[in-house]
């Protein structure tokens, strides 16, 4: 134990020290200073003040006020076009797990309080399909829509054009298969047993490979760029592309990590998937969306930096909050949990961003579909990372912990966080690939209800059954088959509420298609959810 | 790219740290450990049991790590054993620890209920044993036959679960993973758990 602590000390000791050198070196450096100008690049010229929702506005565009700023429009444009094989390819594979994830997430609902349903083949065990909902939906469905919304706004940020897209393509045909015989292999009892990795490793080879051919275009990309600040989502979106892959491959490594250390091993990936993955790729597409929606900058550039590299640095070591109470070192859980907890900065930074930025535009989400969605998820990062920080805590772990309670705050964070920024993204970025806008309002407005609807459904029946659960599990004197009756009808609210969200992706993923075909009056009118509200009055 | 690089470097930086601090240095210190001299391997049939456990993701609804009595009570009072240490997974790779409580936590299920026939039955249809239990059935571990051959180990049903006719045998799956279960027994004293009762109330 001594040397552990030792070399704990040392660790702490040098750290300090090279983060105080590093804190020098940027004040010295003016690292700090270009604070507000930096937070305007994502403007084109004279475009401030002006909203890029949507696509096709209702009063005329805002196209330039002169040659200089009709150039950097017609620029963006080409930007724009340059990513459209490789967003789409990335996009509509999203799409298609997202549908598919969602039905095998409905039919583990279903099974949790019917057990009876669909038992006869191996294949549709309770056992199997969850895990294949699990991967369907976090490597199918989030990884690939975000690495489709970070391919597009990549040379947006850069002011350039994608260079090296057909790698990217490319990578989402390996991945693809890479998710085809992972499914499988669940399905046929291959497993690799532990949770988020389940994926035998001969298959992770294929995700490495995928997204690192993503990695081509983004460096390729930067190189090119035409910028001179790096606007906050391209720190997050680069961040996020160079951590997935060190992650996938450590965690990964066969026979390396045997029993305790395998679950701190496990954990610690589990988590990161979350906080180094998809929550900066969700953060980032809402530091973009929300500023061009509004047309107005974020209200502090510095604060977004801080928020940035505080994330790094706590969402990195959260991971073993998810074993406190196990056979492992006491030390250890505490760094996570203090780290859980120191969390809660970069969450307020972003928070004060986001919601700062949309104060007294508030009125705008009646009509701008992308900037509800957006927002809304945004909203969702507050609420589930706070109560997540809390959730770390040993005094409420020790109840929620094992019970369905943290199934409801993966949810929140998955899903009314994650999920509801990438169907914003989506809506944004689809007619401006396709140059053609979304056929039917009425269905954005549908798909927004039914998924909302829910997943309140969803979060609330679950959160308020598991903490019962919780409470009861820690008291010997309630039977346990008690404890199971008493959450039968959170399990059966909670397949109301997912059948609903799968409803609403059917609706959403027939858009989709629809749109791709061209269907409905192309670009005669702008979708939003209601069409006078734009109109001036007088 | 000055600046950009910088970005991911820093970036892969700060992921080193975290990987030395949660992944190197458990992983040197748990590999340390004692292994508790009374812990055996699994055997062949036990190992090929927990295979069946895993592939049947048994792990999403039943944990194997009681925690200290002096934090959550409720794992000692069901039963559940002492609290769990690195040692006693020595020979598990991968990890079952398990997040989830919707069924009991199973690190001595072979105490508990160490009988094959018994977990046999519960595996065919746990809701012979209990009526409202939400654990799937396992019928694909089983076969159904006219008349049981030599050799086979037969399922004694209820009447009104078994087939119309013919008998339950166990496939060799099902045998392997009752097998597993009896091998969970983890009561023999833990040679790192703190022995001395701290005074506290």
């Amino acid at each position: 134990m001594t040397p552990t602590i030792a070399i704990l000390l040392i660790i702490t000791f040098v750290l300090s020290t090279v983060g105080l050198l590093l804190l020098i070196w940027s004040i010295a450096n003016n690292q700090f200073s270009h604070g507000q100008e930096a937070a305007r690049t994502i403007f084109s010229p004279g475009e401030e003040g002006h909203s890029e929702d949507p696509a096709l506005a209702a009063e005329p565009a805002f196209t330039g006020d002169n040659s200089e700023q009709a150039a950097a429009i017609k620029g963006r444009w080409t930007a724009d076009q340059s990513s459209r094989t490789a967003v789409l390819a990335w996009l509509s594979s999203a799409i298609f797990w997202l549908v598919l994830g969602s039905i095998f997430g409905l039919i583990s609902s279903l099974k949790m309080h019917l057990p009876e349903f669909l038992i006869s083949s191996e294949f549709l065990t309770f056992g199997r399909v969850r895990p294949v909902h699990l991967n369907a939906v976090t490597y199918g469905w989030a990884s690939m829509a975000g690495i489709g919304a970070a391919l597009f706004l990549i040379p947006r940020l850069f002011k350039t054009s994608l260079a090296g897209g057909k790698y990217a393509v490319m990578g989402s045909v390996i991945w693809n298969i890479g998710l085809v015989l992972g499914l499988i292999a669940i399905t046929l009892g291959f497993s690799d047993g532990e949770e988020w990795l389940e994926f035998p490793w001969q298959v992770d080879l294929l995700f490495v490979v995928g997204g690192g051919l993503c990695a081509i275009p983004l460096l390729l990309t930067a190189a090119n760029r035409k910028v001179e600040h790096l606007y906050v989502t391209s720190w997050y979106l680069m961040a996020a592309l160079v951590w997935f892959p060190i992650l996938f491959l450590i965690a990964n490594l066969p026979f390396t990590f045997p029993g305790a250390s395998g679950a701190t091993v496990n954990w610690w990936f589990a988590h990161n998937v979350l906080g180094l993955w998809v929550t900066p790729i969700g953060i980032g597409i809402a530091y973009y969306m929300i500023p061009k929606i509004l047309g107005r900058p974020i209200i502090s550039y510095q604060l977004s930096l801080i928020g940035f590299w505080s994330l790094a640095l706590f969402y990195s070591q959260v991971g073993i909050h998810h074993i406190i109470g196990g056979p492992i070192p006491t030390w250890l859980v505490t760094l996570s949990i203090v780290h859980s907890v120191m969390m809660s900065i970069p969450v307020i930074t972003v928070a004060i961003n986001h919601h700062g930025t949309m104060m007294g535009n508030f009125s705008r989400l009646k009509d701008s579909p992308t900037l509800r969605f957006v927002w809304i998820g945004a909203l969702m990062y507050t609420v589930s990372s706070l109560q997540g920080s809390m959730e770390a805590l040993r005094s409420v772990n020790v109840i929620t912990h094992f019970t369905h309670y943290t199934i409801a705050h993966a949810h929140l964070g998955m899903y009314a966080f994650l999920s509801f920024i990438l169907f914003g993204a989506v809506y944004f970025i689809m007619p401006r690939l396709t140059n053609w806008e979304w056929p039917w309002r009425r269905l954005i407005s549908l798909h927004f209800w039914l998924v909302s609807i829910g997943i309140l459904i969803y979060v609330v029946s679950l959160t308020i059954t598991g903490w019962k659960q919780g409470v009861a599990l820690l008291d010997a004197t309630m039977p346990f088959m008690d404890i199971v009756r008493m959450t039968i009808p959170g399990l059966q609210a909670r397949t109301v509420g997912g059948a609903l969200m799968t409803l609403g992706h059917l609706v959403f993923a027939f858009h989709f298609v629809a749109m791709l075909m061209h269907r409905g009056v192309g670009n005669e009118q702008p979708t939003l959810f209601r069409n006078s509200v734009k109109e001036p009055t007088r | 790219m000055k600046r950009a690089l910088a970005i991911m470097v820093g970036a892969a930086l700060i992921l080193l740290l975290a990987t030395l601090t949660l992944v190197v240095m458990p992983y040197l210190q748990m590999s340390a450990e004692q292994v508790p001299p009374d812990l055996k391997p699994y055997t062949e049939q036990q190992q090929r049991g927990r295979q069946v456990y895993i592939a049947n993701g048994c792990v999403y609804c039943h944990s194997q790590q009681p925690r200290d009595p002096g934090y959550a009570p409720g794992d000692r009072d069901r039963g559940w054993g002492r609290p769990s240490v690195p040692g006693d997974y020595a020979y598990d790779q991968p990890h079952l620890l398990g997040t989830m409580r919707t069924g009991p936590d199973l690190f001595n299920v072979g105490v508990r209920l160490p009988s094959v026939d018994w977990q046999l039955l519960h595996l065919y249809n746990p809701r012979i044993v209990h009526r409202d239990s939400i654990m799937p059935s396992y019928p694909f571990l089983f076969r159904e036959v006219d008349k049981a051959a030599e050799g086979d180990k037969v399922v004694y049903l209820p009447a009104s679960f078994g087939p119309e006719s013919g008998q339950v045998v166990a496939t060799d799956d099902a045998l392997a993973l009752a097998e597993y279960m009896l091998a969970l027994d983890h009561t023999y004293p833990a040679p790192t758990l703190p022995t001395t009762d701290k005074p506290k109330e």
